[in-house]
């Protein structure tokens, strides 16, 4: 779908108001850098939404900009309503709570059994007794078929597991939205599909929001209900499952087949071939 | 020729006067780290028993290499003195040579030399680690602040420690003094023990050493939980924070320590 129109159907299907998270012309850079050169985006209430793009396009600095762990150079980054660059310290603590984040190969805390990383925010932020701790951990991490492993550390998990393990810890404190970092990165096929019906399950049955961030499109198609591309900093497409997949842009074709020219040259920027070649002739 | 002569002059300011500013603005950062570390301190130690936890691993940890190196110290000590003292018959003054090397000086500069080895590398590499497979990132979004959770306790485990590990230092080097001044050189145990307990003070020798040892031990618990914190997240750079972290630490307890001797025993006669 051309940009204008799907920015025009989400403005009259998504108002504002139901806007989990909203990014409004939101400029980021490293010094003189651009990451994210205007985008702008909205990820309604309830929704799976994937952020996709190549390597180092600036999907990671979204979920970062999201998280208040940077701050935009220009334009307005909403959650739930609120201005994130402009909450102080504890404003910024007090909406991370309401935060789930799975990062790429799950961040896991080394030094806790797989049981204490997921009672970690529990323990941290309310006072319930142990025994409840006890119950709702079990239930997290049955949710995620892993119960079995409370025990065990993270050093003995696969890839898999603790990505599970880390699933299970963002929804530990029944978060409003969960950012996903790579959850797909590195895993194998059986993993890959446990992990993504997992975040469309636990989406639906939690009444959550999602924001995957990925370069997998296949599984993300299976899963998500509305897709951004970004290029070079910029949305370049986005669409719903079935759009993307009937899409005829070129950027969402050299992505979804993989191919390796296209919008996005195989070569990096260079002097003309034949004239390179020719500099010692 | 001239020209070429002032641009590399230029250059040479250029990349002095980056350094000073990068080495200036580094310091600035620590010291601002610092402050937040010490607001931080009331949190860390509402839940002492992650303090507890890293004074286990900073202080229980090093007690062998500590008490080793100790009696050997205070061993080797008690025979170099007494070949010197005896020269001048003062064979009987062992007991304090060895005393107030110990308690003044050999006991907090040493163990703060060894501690930083053992558990100021630990400390950074263990929260460089955590940086770089972003624990501490995932800390931050779970909205819990990592310089109360993470950094606040080691620190305050290893100002804890250092000043236990130094006293056991000092004992044990004595003891190791005791065994070849008086069981293998045959000095009389009465005179080494008694010209000991008249010669050394206990506000002027065993407080300083103690006031010496603790501030070595805030100096290398600073300097190793902010190499780790300011860790690049790389394996590379998690390795060199380590490296800083022993050299730094190494070269700021030798400098402390002349400092403090200054002030502590310039008037001592």
């Amino acid at each position: 779908m051309p940009i204008a129109a799907a920015e025009a159907a989400r403005a009259a299907a998504a108002p504002a108001a139901d806007a989990a998270v909203e990014l409004d012309r939101v400029t980021f850079a490293y010094d003189t850098r651009t990451i994210l050169d205007g985008i702008s985006m909205t990820i309604p209430r309830g929704k799976v939404v994937a952020i996709m793009g190549g390597s180092g396009c600036g999907k990671t600095t979204i979920l970062r900009l999201i998280g208040g762990q940077i701050a935009p150079r220009s334009g307005r980054v909403l959650v739930a309503g609120q201005s994130v660059p402009d909450l102080d310290r504890d404003g910024l603590y007090a909406m991370r709570r309401k935060f789930g984040m799975l990062f790429q190969f799950g961040a896991l805390f080394t030094d806790m059994s797989v049981y204490e990383n997921v009672a970690f925010a529990m323990r941290e932020h309310t006072d319930l007794p142990e025994e409840l701790i006890h119950d709702l951990v079990l239930m997290k991490l049955h949710a995620v078929g892993l119960r079995g492993a409370a025990q065990l550390m993270p050093s003995e998990l696969s890839g898999g597991m603790a990505r599970r393990v880390a699933l299970a810890r963002a929804i530990a404190l029944d978060p409003m939205l969960v950012m996903y970092d790579e959850p797909f990165a590195g895993l194998d096929p059986i993993s890959l599909g446990v992990v993504g019906q997992l975040i469309r399950k636990l989406n639906d049955a939690l009444g959550i929001t999602s924001v995957v961030v990925t370069h997998d499109v296949y599984e993300s198609l299976k899963i998500v209900d509305y897709l951004y591309f970004v290029s070079e900093g910029r949305i370049v497409a986005e669409g719903t499952a079935a759009e993307v997949r009937a899409s005829a842009d070129e950027f969402v074709r050299q992505f979804v087949d993989g191919q390796p020219d296209g919008p996005v040259p195989f070569h990096y920027p260079a002097r003309g071939y034949r004239e390179e070649l020719l500099v010692h002739g | 020729m001239v020209s070429q002569a002032t641009s590399a002059i230029v250059a040479t300011l250029r990349r002095v006067g980056v350094a000073t500013g990068e080495g200036i603005g580094r310091l600035g950062y620590a010291a601002r780290f610092f402050a937040a570390v010490i607001m931080q301190t009331p949190a860390a130690f509402r839940r002492v028993h992650l303090t507890l936890r890293e004074i286990y691993f900073a202080g229980v940890l090093s007690l062998v290499i500590i008490l080793v190196s100790g009696l050997f110290v205070g061993m080797v000590l008690a025979l170099q003195g007494y070949d010197v003292l005896t020269r001048y018959g003062a064979d009987e003054s062992l007991g304090i040579l060895v005393a107030l090397s110990l308690v003044r000086e050999l006991g907090p500069v040493v163990a703060g030399l060894l501690f930083a080895s053992r558990a100021g590398s630990a400390i950074t590499a263990e929260i460089g680690l955590m940086k770089a497979t972003e624990q501490l990132s995932a800390m931050e979004m779970m909205a819990v602040d990592p310089l109360a959770r993470v950094v606040a306790p080691r620190f305050w485990g290893g100002v804890v420690s250092m000043p236990l590990l130094a006293a056991l230092f000092s004992t044990l080097g004595i003891f190791g003094a005791y065994i070849v001044g008086v069981k293998l050189i045959g000095i009389d145990a009465g005179a080494f023990w008694g010209n000991m307990q008249a010669a050394v003070d206990f506000r002027q020798d065993i407080v300083n050493g103690i006031i010496k040892s603790f501030v070595f031990g805030a100096a290398v618990s600073l300097i190793a939980v902010f190499e780790g914190y300011d860790a690049k997240p790389t394996a590379e750079g998690v390795s060199s924070a380590t490296t800083r972290t022993v050299v730094e630490s190494s070269l700021a307890i030798l400098a402390l320590d002349f400092v403090l001797t200054v002030f502590m025993f310039h008037g001592v006669r």
